[in-house]
């Protein structure tokens, strides 16, 4: 155990911690979004899937992460959009069409992959930057400041979106569109207009999100985000649909995994119990929810359809 | 109005119903046929080689049934769920315990007559699913936890106490002499393999199991007083609180039922199967096919009714079949299909919309005891209150 | 319909009759052969290493092979594997230890179908499944000994999935060599409880790397993303089951290679002869089934390159048991 409480261990398992985070949080803020607006979107993880192949891919063509990131968060819009299109004007059932975006997004990712690329084929991951001074200082520099682009942009979201919910009018008209969407097209909201922008931006971060993934891994296969998108939902709930509880939810669960991986590589954790060491993070997420459930409400409007005058 | 013309006024309403939410599947089905041409392969073998594959002849049919037996078993249990409510996504996780609970009383239990054993295993995984289920219905009821979150996280726990058990504790012991320790339990007793319902088919007695299920739950949602409550439950908590109806127990009881037919799909898996053994390759997919999520949709395929959940899932069962069988004749990877039930899923939860388009004007009296009959997903209005 | 084409619609992947110059038996007849595995047959690791194996056999003879892969549902390549015995293949090859327990039950049932299962060492004592597996513990502990000659820092990390089978003997195999190497080696093992989780097989790369470890290895489709996290760090790579150079080309040292070709030769040979199995096989570095490929572009030192090469001589004359 005393092997754990050294300097570098524990500078590398919290900086593992807010790597393994950064997909989680930036598909949730933009879930959290979405939701705030009064529309569930289960299919993050098919969405983050094409996102991860699109930006994969690009990048695996042109060599330019760039164009791979741009890539992805536009295959996300995109399918915001088409997601939009069903929820907003055909005032689809939520839970239920999120399920078949998924599956969308799983098999289609997974065909394309097979047929253009087939073997897996590495590709340029995002180089770490650092800066001068904050980068130097010893612990924290490592920690916090040694990580590529996308991580320091998933977190500078969070203030960012913190501050457009609750200090805009965008935000406000977000608000209050999830709560009573009834009171805002009186005084004059477009519902429509609002949930389309609020579902394009949040399926760009879900589709960031993957292109985050495909790229900081180098690889794309089948499934590659395992599931992640559904426990981005879950995060969302953790994090009572506010950015800053979105982060901490995020890091509980980035945190636990990394702890627990670092523990059974140390051998801390025996081998026969490794199975049970990697529910952890599920286990401990609940549990916090327990915890703060009671406490907060979701958006009144969530899941409901609107229709004028009804 | 004359009861003549109110019955033609019925039987178009119910036409509508069914061709609207059919449009929707055909124009999945095209846009396939387009991913199919642009995939290098002809549109029309295609579905011909898929579907002939899975209808076509017996042994095809026989495989569709097979398939088909875990997604209706866990599409009627999300059937009395979001009937209820209350969002099931365990499915798998449910699969999962009931299939190991199941395992351990097949090794454990003294050797008994297949009339005894099989029940009481099955009657265990049915048993182990309910627990498994009624855990994230107590959370909802008492802490007010969301239902998504906890199914989806017990799942994760699901996995790895299988994982666990499989290579630990429930382990075959010839695997441990031997030292090759492949995570999977010993040959289960055979008087708990299923038997065959025919003579060189491959259906066995979970089919009929399955099917008996679906009318026991239709049963179960329209003709008790306990269903009749799920389903208050399900329009509207307020005014079930009102009418005296135990809100947080009902919803602990659907979880419970949904998970409890889960539960009785995993043991199915495990006692139908080739191995008639527990065998884990470390994900649940590996052990469940994914059944846990396609029962959702082959239930909403279905309306959410039980009954109709019987020919969506051999549908959904079939397109799973053919999808094997156009991946091994046409290079087509079996992706295409999951790709394609995610149309489909959106097309038909979409068409909705039109039906109720054209349906405009026309009274269509929906109470509780005339059940949403069709195909359309959306056709119930409690579904618009499905999460909360 | 041709028959080809009849071939085709029942199942037949890749028919391959290039090679016109068939032996024994079997002349002027081909082979039909199914393989059914879990993963993509170009997954650069285990399914490919058969299917490749198959391959260079059809430059000898003709075959006429059909792939079901990616079935890492259990059931789903059960009914693939009685479809195929039923469809009156020659050969059916179960490439999944996992796959045993069905291929147990539907061997029974076709007393003609000859079968081959790994890796396992069990034929259930039936007379028409042959089992094969690897000595992948050989390779792995060669390449235990270069990793530890290696490292610089004194640790050296594997990335496994599960603690099963293939992936066990490779593990306890690099770990043996590396501590027979330098007894003081930290050698850590981390089994991410996965064969698919390729975000955790490269955070649990990075938990090596923090722990102090500049050499690492692993096992499983899941690998190439441990490979993307240690080229990242330019920590070099030993790999096995398939070449894996062209996934990192800077950091790959050596890989240990499978040449199940060496013992698909035999099984062909035991077929030609009217019998169906009842044998076991393994491929090991004696018989040339393990192949330990260098990667010209790694400049590794004369000396590390020399203790491997010993290593590989040793347990090929019987000096070495890695781990008995």
């Amino acid at each position: 155990m005393n092997d754990f409480w050294t300097a570098t261990i524990l500078v590398a398992t919290v900086a593992s911690g807010i790597r393994l985070a950064t997909p989680f949080l930036l598909a949730s803020l933009g879930e959290a979004l979405g939701q705030r607006s009064g529309v569930l979107n289960l299919g993050v993880d098919g969405v983050m899937l094409l996102g991860a192949f699109g930006a994969y891919y690009a990048v695996l063509k042109t060599n330019n992460l760039l164009l791979g990131v741009a890539v992805g968060v536009l295959l996300g819009a995109l399918l915001g959009l088409f997601y939009a299109f069903i929820t907003v004007n055909l005032r689809a059932q939520q839970g239920i069409s999120g399920i078949g975006i998924y599956l969308f997004g799983l098999g289609m990712s997974d065909l394309l992959f097979q047929k253009l690329v087939g073997t897996p084929r590495p590709i340029m991951p995002f180089a770490i930057v650092r800066f001068p001074v904050l980068s130097d200082i010893p612990v924290i520099g490592e920690m916090f400041f040694d990580h590529s682009l996308i991580v320091y942009v998933a977190f500078l979201l969070v203030p960012l979106f913190t501050f457009i919910i609750n200090r805009t009018t965008y935000g406000m008209n977000v608000r209050a569109i999830g709560e009573n969407p009834e009171a805002a097209d009186s005084l004059g909201v477009s519902v429509g207009r609002v949930r389309y922008s609020a579902l394009i931006i949040g399926n760009s971060l879900a589709g960031l999100a993957g292109a985050a993934l495909a790229i900081e891994l180098g690889i794309f296969q089948q499934n590659l985000t395992n599931a992640m998108g559904f426990i981005a939902i879950a995060l969302v709930y953790f994090g009572a649909w506010r950015p800053i509880g979105v982060m901490a939810g995020s890091l509980v669960f980035g945190l636990v995994a990394s702890i627990v991986l670092q523990c059974k590589t140390l051998g801390i954790i025996p081998r026969s119990a490794s199975d049970l060491a990697a529910m952890a993070p599920a286990v401990i997420t609940v549990l916090a929810l327990v915890v703060v459930a009671n406490r907060f409400r979701q958006p009144a409007a969530l899941t409901k359809p609107y229709i004028r005058g009804q | 109005m004359s009861p003549e013309v109110n019955r033609v006024n019925h039987f178009k309403a119910n036409l509508i119903r069914i061709v609207i939410p059919a449009c929707a599947v055909v124009s999945a089905l095209l846009l396939g046929a387009v991913m199919l041409g642009t995939l290098g392969a002809n549109p029309l073998s295609g579905y011909v080689t898929m579907f002939s594959a899975a209808f076509g002849n017996l042994e095809g049919l026989a495989n569709t049934a097979v398939k088909s037996i875990p997604l209706l078993l866990v599409g009627i249990g999300i059937c009395i769920a979001f009937r209820s409510s209350v969002i099931n996504i365990g499915g798998e996780g449910q699969m999962v315990v009931g299939a190991l609970l199941a395992s351990v009383t097949a090794l454990a239990a003294p050797d008994l007559p297949s009339v005894v054993f099989i029940p009481l295993v099955l009657t265990v995984g049915f048993a182990g699913g309910a627990v498994w289920g009624a855990i994230p219905g107590a959370l909802k009821a008492y802490f007010n936890v969301s239902e998504i979150l906890s199914t989806i996280m017990l799942n994760i726990v699901a996995v790895q106490i299988m994982n666990f058990m499989l290579r630990g504790p429930m382990i075959d012991p010839e695997e441990v002499a031997r030292g090759t320790r492949i995570p999977q339990t010993a040959r289960l007793p055979e008087n708990t393999d299923l038997p065959m319902l025919l003579d060189g088919l491959r259906v066995h007695l979970g089919f009929l199991i399955a099917l008996l299920a679906a009318v026991a739950v239709w049963v179960l949602l329209w003709r008790t007083a306990l269903g009749f409550r799920l389903r208050s439950v399900g329009l509207s908590r307020d005014a079930a609180r009102y009418a005296g109806i135990p809100v947080k127990r009902s919803i602990i009881t659907a979880l419970a039922f949904s998970g409890a037919m889960a539960g009785l799909a995993g043991a199915i898996l495990v006692f139908g199967s080739e191995s008639h053994r527990m065998v884990t390759d470390g994900s649940s997919t590996g052990f469940t096919g994914s059944a846990g999520f396609n029962g959702i949709v082959v239930a909403l395929f279905a309306g959410l009714h039980p009954l109709w959940s019987i020919p969506s899932a051999l549908l959904f069962g079939g397109m799973l079949v053919g999808a094997n069988a156009l991946q091994r004749a046409l290079q087509v990877p079996s992706a295409l299909i999951i790709a394609l039930n995610g149309l489909i899923v959106v097309f038909v939860v979409s068409s909705e919309y039109f039906r109720q388009r054209v349906q405009r004007g026309r009274e269509v009296a929906q109470t509780l005891d005339e059940p949403a009959a069709g195909v359309a997903a959306g056709a119930d209005p409690q579904l618009e209150r499905v999460v909360e | 319909m041709s028959k080809s084409g009849f071939y085709k619609m029942i199942g037949v992947l890749l028919v391959l009759a290039f090679c016109l110059a068939p032996a024994g038996a079997w002349a002027g007849k081909a082979l039909k052969i199914a393989i059914v595995a879990p993963s993509a047959s170009n997954d650069l690791a285990f399914t490919q290493s058969i299917v490749d194996g198959i391959k260079a056999v059809q430059k000898e003879r003709t075959i006429e092979l059909a792939v079901t892969d990616g079935t890492f549902i259990v059931e789903d390549a059960a009914a693939a594997i009685r479809d195929y015995a039923q469809k009156g293949f020659d050969l059916v090859i179960a490439h999944g230890s996992q796959y045993g327990g069905s291929l147990k039950e539907i061997a029974k049932d076709f007393p003609k179908t000859a079968f081959a299962w790994g890796t396992s060492a069990d034929t259930f004592g039936l007379p028409n499944v042959s089992s094969y597996e690897a000595a992948s513990d050989e390779g792995g502990y060669v390449m235990g000994v270069m990793a530890a000659a290696l490292s610089k820092k004194g640790g050296v990390g594997v990335v496994g999935p599960i603690e099963v089978g293939d992936a066990k003997l490779f593990v306890d195999g690099f770990v043996a060599g590396a501590k027979a190497q330098k007894a003081g080696i930290r050698a850590n093992v981390n089994y991410i409880g996965s064969f698919s989780d390729v975000a955790l097989a490269a955070e649990a790369a990075r938990a090596h790397m923090a722990t102090g470890a500049d050499v690492l290895t692993g096992t499983a489709q899941m690998v190439v993303g441990a490979i993307g996290a240690a080229r990242s760090r330019r920590v070099a790579w030993f790999g096995t089951q398939a070449n894996q150079t062209e996934l990192a080309p800077e950091i790959v040292v050596a890989c240990q290679v499978y040449k199940w070709e060496v013992i698909l030769r035999k099984i062909l040979a035991d077929l030609d002869s009217g019998v169906l199995g009842g044998k076991k096989y393994a491929i090991t570095l004696a018989n040339n089934g393990l192949v330990i490929e260098f990667n010209d572009a790694y400049k590794l030192p004369a000396g590390v390159k020399q203790a491997g090469l010993d290593a590989v001589a040793a347990i090929k004359s019987g000096k070495i048991k890695p781990l008995r």
